[in-house]
């Protein structure tokens, strides 16, 4: 526990040094928080519960649009502002900006989660790959119908409200990377929290086998979508934050953009290890870090790298990196180990 | 609008009705794949996409793109081979996420490599085929989408015929009831997996051909027909072949009326939304028996 805190208090130190240490990355490092974020909540159903989610893209384009639409909305009208170029004749003061981004974020958080919990009993009452099919299908569907609505820009996107100018671009993005930090924070407080109560094993009995979870007397309907709605909260903080930073919204290119973020939530769950509490955040972390460095050397080639990658991923490391690592030091992960037994095993194979 | 503009219903019936008979031989494919080998293959659309830029390229160097219904199969055989090869075999036997995600990496592969060989223009292969008017000229009907329903037929009609008689088709039929009986019976089920996805891959080969004469191609137009045929396949049920060809058709009509009444931009969107409404139906429908979708 001692050593736990140690390390829990170090790495928030480094987090929260982190843009002063490395200036020149803290967008890349905001993208990081927001795709760890992603990762961990898309582990809630796809790695604990065994409900393997293509949608949870939905909630995340669903908290980008609202918390520009909200932001916008608050001060300006709408309509006017997403016709073309509303950006240049209606200018936020820094007051408004922030006042309008904290209401936006709420309700990007809230908006999605009621959302979760509403069809949350229709969608979860599919099993296995249908479930999969079916939450692709809502993502798709999300990112093609507001393509076609006008008031938030339809085809031609969404201009977010630019950032106010104080302190210029140092201080945008260290709004941003802060705002991502603590999204992150409060992600993986509560997600640990809730792994280390009884939610947790229920969520690993619907996983392991959910009649016999259900002939326990257990109401696994309800522990479903209240761990979608988990995943829903933050995946609609995560895309208000990301919407900001981006600075501009396409329908289907950067909110419901199932052929990046959709995958990419997915992919990372499974490249860290899917299952555990820091699987995720560890597979975020290397999958970003190989992202960037050879996004560039691809120029071009970045989706064929990627479709190569989830194959080779998929069919060869479907454990994962803690998966592995729990291979090789079984003792790590509190498994006792037989050392005769294991002998036994190696010299039999 | 059903009743107010007749000719608007008929117009829209008859594409639905010639377009559903493209879906159904697609989703043909997919029950086939599924059936044998419990995969549910996400780069189905892409396959189909391939396909329609084979028969592109023959019409771009001055060959008549009706050709490409015989060639492109051939060619396309001989790719499903290979994906099977090289990533399908691996994940045959594993959990049915796996078959899922890894064929979302081909689609995105195959996406991308299509983007930079074709370029990411809509492009349509000119049959001249001219068209037919039917009631004073009020429903238009081009004669290409009339070939491309009678072609799916026949491929459909021969393909259900091999299915029966031939030795392969025994064998694959076989492997879909009991692959471990089949292979105690002397039956290679690791080659009748390959042929069972080279013969989806050429029937995708087939429909693409025909889209590509009928209607227009893009590297980016896959996911759509995979999730047609999956919706298909699940209203259906595998190995229902009157149900496929039903169902397609019935899809086509709701995909035509969606396009008039909601408009175009919607068209992909509502297909989309179909396939949520089908799933939550029936499960709805299946847990008042406390069943749910296998």
């Amino acid at each position: 526990m001692n050593k736990n805190l140690v390390l829990y208090a170090s790495i928030l130190v480094f987090g929260l040094a982190a843009p002063f240490i490395f200036p020149a990355f803290k967008v890349q490092l905001s993208i990081l928080c927001v795709l760890i974020i992603l990762a961990v909540t898309w582990n809630i159903q796809g790695g604990e519960m065994g409900y393997n989610s293509f949608g949870n893209i939905l909630f995340y384009g669903l908290g980008m649009y609202l918390c520009a639409s909200v932001q916008v909305g608050m001060f300006f009208p709408l309509a006017e502002w997403t016709e073309s170029g509303g950006e240049k004749t209606f200018v936020h003061t820094p007051t408004q900006f922030f006042q309008g981004m904290a209401v936006g974020l709420v309700v990007a958080a809230v908006v999605p989660t009621i959302v979760a919990g509403l069809i949350g009993y229709s969608i979860l009452g599919l099993r296995g790959h249908y479930f999969a099919i079916c939450t692709l299908g809502l993502g798709v569907a999300a990112g093609e119908i507001s393509g076609g609505i006008e008031i938030i820009g339809a085809g031609q996107g969404f201009t977010t409200p630019p950032f106010p100018n104080v302190g210029g671009l140092e201080a945008r993005g260290e709004f941003f990377y802060f705002c991502s930090f603590f999204a992150l924070v409060f992600a993986f407080i509560t997600v640990r929290g809730i792994y280390s109560t009884r939610f947790k094993l229920i969520l690993n009995a619907i996983r392991d086998n959910e009649d016999k979870a259900e002939a326990m007397g257990i109401e696994t309907m309800k522990y479903k979508i209240i761990g979608w709605m988990v995943s829903a909260f933050f995946c609609g903080l995560a895309g208000g934050i990301m919407g900001g930073l981006v600075g501009y919204i396409d329908s289907t290119d950067v909110a419901f953009d199932g052929r990046e973020m959709g995958v990419f939530m997915v992919l990372m769950a499974i490249l860290g290890g899917k299952g555990t509490l820091w699987g995720p955040v560890i597979g975020a972390t290397v999958f970003h870090i190989f992202k960037e460095g050879f996004w560039t050397f691809f120029l071009g080639w970045q989706y064929v790298a990627l479709g190569v990658l989830i194959v080779i991923i998929v069919i060869y490391f479907p454990e994962g990196i803690m998966g592995w690592l729990r291979e090789k030091f079984p003792e790590r992960f509190g498994e006792v180990v037989d050392e005769a037994d294991r002998k036994a095993q190696v010299e039999l194979k | 609008m059903v009743f107010q503009y007749p000719m608007i219903t008929v117009q829209a019936c008859l594409d639905g009705i010639l377009l559903g008979v493209l879906f159904a031989l697609i989703a043909y494919g997919m029950a086939l794949q599924w059936g044998v080998m419990n995969i549910i293959n996400i780069a189905q659309g892409d396959l189909v996409i391939l396909g329609g830029y084979i028969a592109y390229f023959m019409y771009l160097y001055g060959i008549h793109p009706a050709w490409g219904v015989i060639v492109s199969p051939i060619i396309m055989y001989f790719v499903g081979v290979g994906i099977y090869k090289l990533v399908i075999n691996k994940v045959v036997d594993r959990d049915l996420f796996i078959s899922i995600l890894a064929t979302f990496g081909i689609s995105i592969l195959f996406m991308q490599l299509m983007n930079f060989a074709f370029g990411a223009d809509v492009v349509l292969a000119n049959s001249g085929y001219g068209t037919t008017f039917l009631f004073d000229s009020n429903v238009v009907l081009p004669n290409s989408k009339i070939f491309s329903a009678v072609v799916s037929i026949v491929f459909a009609i021969c393909l259900v015929i091999y299915m029966k008689k031939s030795k392969l088709g025994r064998a694959i039929r076989a492997t879909a009831q009991n692959a471990r009986a089949a292979k105690i019976l002397g039956v290679d089920t690791e080659k009748v997996y390959a042929a069972t996805f080279g013969i989806n891959a050429a029937l995708c080969g087939v429909a693409g051909a025909l889209i590509s004469i009928t209607f227009t191609i893009h590297p980016y137009m896959g996911l759509p027909y995979t999730i047609r045929s999956f919706m298909i396949v699940i209203v259906a049920g595998l190995g229902n072949l009157p149900g496929v060809a039903m169902s397609g058709m019935g899809l086509g009509v709701f995909e035509e009326f969606a396009d008039y009444i909601l408009g175009t931009e919607f068209r992909i969107g509502s297909v989309f939304l179909l396939l949520v409404l089908i799933l939550v139906y029936r499960r709805f429908k299946l847990s008042r028996k406390r069943e749910y979708l296998k």
